[in-house]
């Protein structure tokens, strides 16, 4: 028989080769021990993804696709799970094969609104001059410190008013770790009658109506930004079923708040005990902590405080905690997206109803709170509601912790009657105005409040008092511009930070955003076309971050429409 | 999507646009609407991805909420006043497919966008903002184009991957406007993990994921309802076809894939165009004298055979068998029917075999795959059948999978095992090799190769010496379990810990976990059924299900999975030699009496020989007349050069088959066939689910169909029939076998498929049997208790390693079909043979290189791919490649109860290094189909 015959060898590219491995890539062994020894005798369970791959990028200051393979099988988790997490958050590099690592050291730069106004900008391309290959510039949202703005952070070292030369002093004396913090400790915290109420609780002291009562008299509120009466919280909560967990978000992201880390560099255990009391009045036996990664040294006093609080616990029985640490996104400041995070998957919020109450972390009903909101409890029980209430000016009642920064002689937390004016805010706690610098305008409530005219200085500051300007307080991060800005770039700023933010989940906001910070750059705006997106936007959209990011930009074609003029554009 | 769906609660009522209506209280507002003829865009919900709620395209304003809301997520609740088009609502879906529609490039990649759909019906026009940045088409993959430009970011691929398919292969990476649909690591998709089931493909609204070479651009003349010619899951499916070519398929939905499909079946339909088809009959030429050790292309035939007209190939053929009949007796003869053909073929086939050549040698490959399975089931349980069908993992707590390696050889029912395993569904995988189930398995139990009685044993030892049997069953409804329990003494875990290779703890928790969950289920494969004590394997599975009474409910029982597409058929309509149809043994008086009289003449009483059996015949010289439809002995016969030789010496062999088989090319007569795409017939599937299966498409060429040819060579031999089509021969197979007598042709048309038992007209089926009692005279189970019997040939120090053959995910069987095919050519063009890379590492061979398998019995090269999954010293191969046929290495050594050879162990030598392997005009990626 006439054979025909064919060597796929030899007949080039007409006939294909097989696969020389399995289907996709294959686990490195070499890749595999040294995930293996980075993870020890750790638990491979899921929702520790994060928690991993910081260990990863920590120690070899990028992920390489083999190390995220190995991690992969360890875990038990596909490939595409683990990366899809891994480039979710801006602190993890990725890196494959054939691209270059990043360099060891990252100086990240702060964009957003203050730093941006106190001259982010030229910092960076000073950096990028000056520092040479061997780091790497990058820019970077909100770090929390603007009330020393421009701040740098070179590895985990912050660098606050930062300009060149003191970023380059710290790159080249190698000092790249977190500040060290002087914070009440648990000893002096104990000493001075830390835990008593908490015991109290336990004991039956205090009697469980009567903290509830007590948490509903003080008028205390969400202030994560939403303003959810707290007690409400507590009884829709303690009404479910159990087991129940509770979320302490502290993933303090809005652009100009600074009042969690405010807390917490001064009193920790404090936050602890409120926390300690919400678990108890609700029946919560597991908390978990989740602290932006940005935190770098409240990281530090967390891990120890926490630990010296387990070592010699106020009572036999106290809930189990997890500190667990984000990875670069504004996102999971919001409560599902947090949820989400804390489970080792992308801060994806997610679609309501269910309520996290219900369903939440683990699919558990869920007590989700901002760590100020628990900071406050310890002083409600041991002081009586007025603490709060006693408080209070133009009709308000309560106390607000702002954190301002900007334009204004002292920025800073400052804690002032909820009701406050912002004329007042800046004359009674600012100390005035920079010198040169005329009050212009003002966000009430960090990037995603609006913007406000100096002519309304005068609106009572305070939850529920802004709606209808279109704007709210938010987390009360209050940033005062002048006369030498432009509401309009401080709009653009803030557009690009929410496009830059989004999760990329619905199309309003992944889109939206995006194609509203093409317009907003433009020098002549398409209002009817923003104002269209901008009510789509905040009609559709899944969650707050979408709702909100039009805010700004209205407020500039409402409040600000002579700069969207052609004299006003220059 | 589940299996079966709850039964709704009291229905709702709510207000949408100003009329009310009800909504059921799983229902959405989107459904609910779509219900009432009020349609709502959507994109990202679809009925088989679920809702999302991510491209809010399907937002509508409910009163008192200060937010739009998605209406494919949000029930409606008791008086909501919903609208779907309010002026809001209505802004909302069309900036939505405007924003969208901007970030999409103006090139179409399908004919069915939804999409542009939405966007017609919402009367959008040149969308008002600026396009984002495209990126590159990713074409690395055979099957699937990949467009990203045309990506809306839904991810119903995700889910269709993830949640439907759980291969977890396609992610949503980065984040904002980045965010991105990736394989694996963001990685071409041809070099990924993907195995190319295709349901994304299907699951993808804007063509961003779609056929690859743009068949999805064409409009096809018609869909045809049919199904898959592969496995033995059952898949439904519609072939697309336009100029008399099949260009793509769908997934349907049928009881047992609800439109999922794999690889083979999304995109193994081509090779019925292949150029190889046989399309004139063939008569050796009187110059090609046999040889069993011959080298073949299928392209060059002129040599061996000359084209003959139908009539002379048919009094060629039946001239033959008649002369051997008549001069040799009608015990000289035999036939091979196929497990592939339909019921209506396999059953003519064999009465041909009987009534025509008046003898019971008729067998088929179940002999080389379940046979043993088989002969078990029916001696302890009365019937051959599974017992529950494959989508009762959904309701079984613990699931036994044991010699089986369903992603690859059932992926379809893989995907329901995996769906159960996600809801929380214990596996207990036992399997020598790691394969990708080890992954979600609770115990992963990885025996000794051929230990599988003791570990059953030790296993059953511990459910009696713990008390976790289920006494009330074994009282009432099984016979001998003091037998088996004595019997059962002497092997306690601790002593069988050597023996299979397990710790005797695992071996306590694994009996614990199946016999006391509420309901577990076995299922089965090659690896229990392909041993010299094949049947004692499934001895045990049986009495591990019997003593535990975890058999005869929902959820429970036992399942060996069946491989081709219509083994059970063929098993059923009698093409065994021990049987007549539905397994009345040629031997019993009264069902010889029943068969004789229905088909009016006389029947040999003699069990006939079994295909291992039939080859030694041959082989002997006491058998020499031979008629093979669609089967391929020459490859998939143990000790295939044995086989080869035994055909070479036949006087007398008709093969009749759509492409030149190896064992074609041993013919004298070679008639040329229909594929499953081009005849109408019925197929059962391995949930005893009969299914119907329609033409696409006529046979190519002079090719004709299979009862047509069946049916002219029965008339050549002396038969008088005139079956006017495959209805009326599905009349007859009704009167043949009581448990099909229930079903009507009318009815399999209308509804697709039946289960039987369904005795009578008008019965629904019974998806589950043995509830009440097993099939045996007395209606009870009974213990059959088995030793340790040990493998054929073990590793000595000439042929030190242990070979496993079996098959691959991409290609069937002996190749001939699937290798034939574009895409599963393309994506496995070569012989490999899977290694452990520890054992490469100690001959110094890297994967990818070629190594040298003999035995005993042959020697073949092929590429060594390394694979952590199989153990060291053991090398697995598929028996698909002809360059490298793994069965000229197999072992022939046969059970005793079932004929069923040892595919599963034989001692082999690994070397490094080969000779190239040789290809012909098939193979090595060369597929060319052209399908438009």
């Amino acid at each position: 028989m006439g054979r025909q015959e064919i060597s796929a060898r030899k007949s080039g590219n007409k006939l294909k080769l097989p696969r020389t491995i399995g289907k996709g890539r294959q686990v490195d062994p070499k890749a595999l021990a040294e995930v293996q020894a980075l993870l020890g005798d750790e638990s491979r369970q899921k929702d520790l993804l994060i928690e991993h791959l910081h260990k990863i990028q920590d120690k070899y200051k990028h992920l390489s696709a083999a190390n995220l393979v190995a991690l992969a099988r360890e875990m038990n988790l596909s490939k595409a799970e683990v990366y899809e997490v891994a480039t979710f958050y801006h602190h993890f590099d990725v890196v494959k094969e054939g691209d270059a690592p990043p360099p060891k050291l990252t100086v990240r730069v702060c964009e957003s609104l203050t730093c941006s106004m106190k001259g982010s900008e030229n910092l960076v391309t000073s950096l990028e001059n000056t520092l040479g290959k061997g780091v790497r510039v990058q820019r970077v949202p909100c770090v929390g410190r603007c009330e020393k703005a421009p701040v740098a952070v070179v590895g985990m070292n912050p660098i606050e008013d930062a300009d060149a030369e003191k970023v380059a002093a710290a790159v080249k004396n190698n000092e790249i770790e977190p500040e060290s913090l002087q914070v009440i400790e648990h000893e002096a915290y104990v000493d001075n009658g830390g835990y008593t109420s908490y015991r109290m609780c336990k004991n039956g002291t205090y009697n469980i109506d009567k903290v509830l009562d007590a948490m509903d008299d003080s008028g205390l509120r969400g202030l994560g930004g939403a303003g959810f009466p707290a007690g409400r919280k507590w009884r829709i909560v303690r009404g479910m079923p159990e087991p129940k967990l509770m979320a302490v978000n502290i993933d303090e992201g809005e652009p100009g708040t600074l009042k969690d880390k405010y807390y917490l560099e001064r009193d920790p255990h404090r936050f602890f005990e409120g926390m300690l009391i919400g678990a108890w009045a609700i029946g919560i036996d597991e908390i978990y902590i989740y602290l932006r990664d940005e935190y770098a040294a409240i990281r530090n006093v967390l891990e120890v405080e926490v630990a010296k609080l387990v070592a010699d616990p106020p009572v036999e029985d106290m809930p189990i905690i997890h500190l667990r640490r984000g990875a670069g996104a504004y996102i999971c400041g919001e409560e599902s997206a947090m949820i989400e995070s804390i489970e080792g998957k992308r801060g994806m919020p997610r679609l309501r109803p269910p309520f996290v109450a219900e369903v939440g972390l683990f699919g558990r009903p869920t007590l989700e709170h901002n760590m100020e909101s628990l900071y406050w409890v310890r002083d409600i029980l041991e002081k009586g509601p007025g603490c709060l209430t006693d408080h209070g000016r133009n009709g308000r009642v309560g106390l607000r912790s702002f954190s301002v920064s900007g334009r204004v002689n002292k920025p800073g937390v400052h804690v002032a009657d909820a009701g406050i004016t912002m004329i007042e805010l800046i004359e009674e706690y600012c100390g005035g105005m920079i010198d040169g610098h005329q009050f212009y305008g003002y966000f009430p409530g960090g990037a995603s409040g609006g913007i406000l005219p100096a002519s309304m200085g005068n609106i009572p500051l305070d939850f529920d008092t802004l709606n209808e300007y279109d704007c709210f307080i938010g987390s009360a991060a209050i940033v005062v511009f002048s006369n030498q800005d432009k509401a309009r770039d401080l709009a653009v700023n803030a557009m690009k930070f929410f496009e830059e933010e989004s999760c990329g989940q619905c199309t309003p906001c992944r889109v939206g955003t995006a194609k509203a910070v093409i317009l907003m750059k433009k020098p002549q705006w398409d209002e009817d076309l923003l104002e269209e997106l901008s009510e789509v936007m905040i009609d559709s959209s899944i969650c707050g971050l979408g709702q909100a990011a039009p805010n700004p930009m209205r407020s500039v074609m409402k409040y600000f429409p002579d700069e969207l003029t052609k004299a006003g554009a220059k | 999507m589940v299996i079966n769906p709850e039964e709704l609660a009291s229905p709702i009522s709510f207000s949408l646009n100003g009329e009310t209506i009800t909504a059921g209280a799983e229902e959405t507002i989107l459904d609910a609407a779509k219900r009432n003829g009020v349609e709502i865009p959507h994109l990202c919900y679809s009925q088989r991805q679920g809702s999302d709620g991510n491209c809010r395209a399907c937002v509508v304003e409910i009163d008192g909420e200060r937010v739009l809301a998605p209406s494919c997520c949000r029930a409606p609740t008791e008086d909501m006043t919903v609208q779907t088009n309010s002026k809001r609502a209505l802004k909302s879906q069309k900036m939505i497919v405007e924003l969208l529609k901007s970030d999409v490039s103006e090139q179409a990649h399908t004919l069915n966008s939804e999409l542009d759909y939405w966007a017609g019906k919402l009367d959008i026009g040149i969308p008002r903002f600026e396009a984002r940045h495209q990126p590159q088409a990713d074409n690395s993959h055979p099957g699937i184009a990949v467009n990203m430009d045309a990506c809306i970011q839904c991810t119903r691929c995700v889910r269709a991957c993830r949640d439907e398919q759980n291969n977890d292969v396609i992610g949503l990476a980065r984040r904002g406007t980045h965010t991105q649909i990736v394989f694996d690591l963001d990685d071409p998709m041809g070099e990924s993990t993907c195995v190319a089931c295709g349901e994304c493909v299907e699951a993808c609204p804007t063509g961003a994921l779609m056929p690859a070479d743009d068949v999805g651009m064409a409009s096809p003349d018609r869909m045809v309802e049919s199904g898959c010619p592969f496995c033995g899951v059952g898949c439904q499916m519609t072939y697309a076809v336009k100029d008399d070519k099949i260009i793509y398929v769908k997934g349907r939905d049928g009881p047992a894939n609800h439109g999922r499909l794999c690889v083979k079946g999304r995109y193994g339909f081509d090779y019925i165009h292949h150029p190889h088809r046989l399309t004139k009959p063939l008569i050796r030429r009187d110059d090609a004298p046999k040889s069993g050790d011959f080298s073949m292309d299928p392209n060059d035939i002129d040599k061996i055979f000359r084209e003959v007209t139908w009539e002379e190939a048919l009094n060629f053929a039946a001239g033959g068998f008649n002369k051997i009949r008549d001069e040799q007796g009608p015990n000289a003869l035999a036939g091979f029917g196929s497990a592939k053909g339909s019921n209506e073929e396999a059953y003519l086939f064999q009465k041909l075999v009987r009534t025509g050549f008046k003898t019971n040698n008729v067998d088929h490959c179940t002999r080389l795959c379940h046979a043993s399975s088989v002969v078990a089931l029916l001696e302890c349980l009365g019937s051959g059948a599974v017992s529950n069908p494959v989508s009762d993992v959904e309701k079984a707590d613990v699931i036994i999978i044991i010699g089986a390696n369903p992603t690859v050889n059932h992926p379809v029912a893989a995907t329901w095992m995996k769906n159960a395993m996600r809801r929380g569904t214990k596996l207990i995988l036992m399997d020598p090799r790691s394969i990708e189930l080890s992954a979600q398995a609770t115990h992963h139990v990885a025996f000794k190769l051929g230990s599988d009685v003791p570990m059953l044993n030790a296993i059953m030892h511990v459910i009696i010496e713990e008390n976790l049997t289920d006494s009330k069953f074994i009282a009432e409804r099984t016979e001998g379990f003091e037998a088996m329990k004595a019997h059962l003494q002497a092997y306690s875990p601790e002593t069988m810990e050597p023996i299979c290779g397990v710790p005797a703890n695992t071996l306590r928790q694994v009996a614990r976990l199946y016999a006391t969950a509420s309901n577990s289920i076995i299922f089965w494969g090659m690896g229990v059924s392909q041993h010299v004590h094949g049947t004692d394997n499934a001895r045990c599975l049986i009495s591990l299900a019997l003593m535990t009474g975890q058999i005869g409910r929902p959820g429970t029982g036992l399942h060996p999975l069946r491989g081709q597409n219509n083994v059970q058929g063929a098993s059923d309509m009698g093409l065994i030699p021990m049987v007549f149809p539905d397994y009345q043994p040629v031997d019993d008086k009264k069902s010889h009496a029943y068969f004789e009289e229905l088909w009016g003449c006389e029947l040999d009483n003699n069990l006939g020989l079994t295909v291992v059996e039939i080859m030694h015949a041959i082989h002997d010289g006491d058998l020499t007349g031979l008629y093979v439809q669609g089967e391929n002995p020459a490859m998939s016969d143990p000790d295939a050069n044995h086989a080869r030789e035994s055909m070479a010496q036949l006087q007398h062999l008709v093969v009749q088959d759509i492409f030149l088989t190896e064992t074609a090319y041993l013919a004298d007569v070679v008639l040329p066939a229909s594929a499953y795409s081009e005849k109408i017939g019925t197929f059962t599937n391995t949930d005893r689910l009969v299914q119907i299966g329609r033409q696409a498409v006529p046979p190519p060429g002079d090719a004709r169909q299979d009862l047509w040819i069946i049916q002219e060579m029965a008339r050549r031999l002396g038969l008088d029939w005139n079956y006017k089509d495959s209805k009326e021969v599905f009349e007859e197979v009704r009167k043949a076998v009581p448990t099909m007598a229930g079903m009507t042709w009318q009815r399999l048309e209308k509804e697709g498929s039946i289960v039987y038992p369904c005795l009578k007209e008008g019965d629904l089926g019974d998806d589950i049997i043995f509830t009440d009692t097993f099939e045996s005279a007395n209606g009870l189970g009974k213990f059959v208790p088995a030793d340790i019997v040990p493998p054929d040939e073990r590793p000595d120090e000439e042929y030190p390693f242990i070979l496993i053959t079996g098959r691959m995910l991409e290609h069937w069987h002996t190749g001939s079909m699937t290798r034939r095919s574009n895409i599963l050519d393309a994506l496995e063009p070569e012989a490999v043979a899977t290694i452990n890379p520890i054992s490469l590492d100690e001959m110094s061979v890297k994967t990818g290189e070629m190594i040298t398998l003999s035995t005993r019995r042959g020697q073949i090269s092929m590429i060594a791919r390394a694979d952590e999954g199989v153990p060291t010293g053991v090398v697995f191969m598929a028996f698909c490649y002809y360059e490298a046929a793994v069965n000229e290495l197999s072992n022939a050594a046969l059970d005793p109860s079932a004929k069923i050879p040892e595919f599963k162990y034989c001692a082999v030598k690994v070397t490094a290094g080969g000779e190239t392997m040789q290809f012909h005009s098939y193979g090595g990626g060369q597929s060319n189909n052209k399908l438009m």
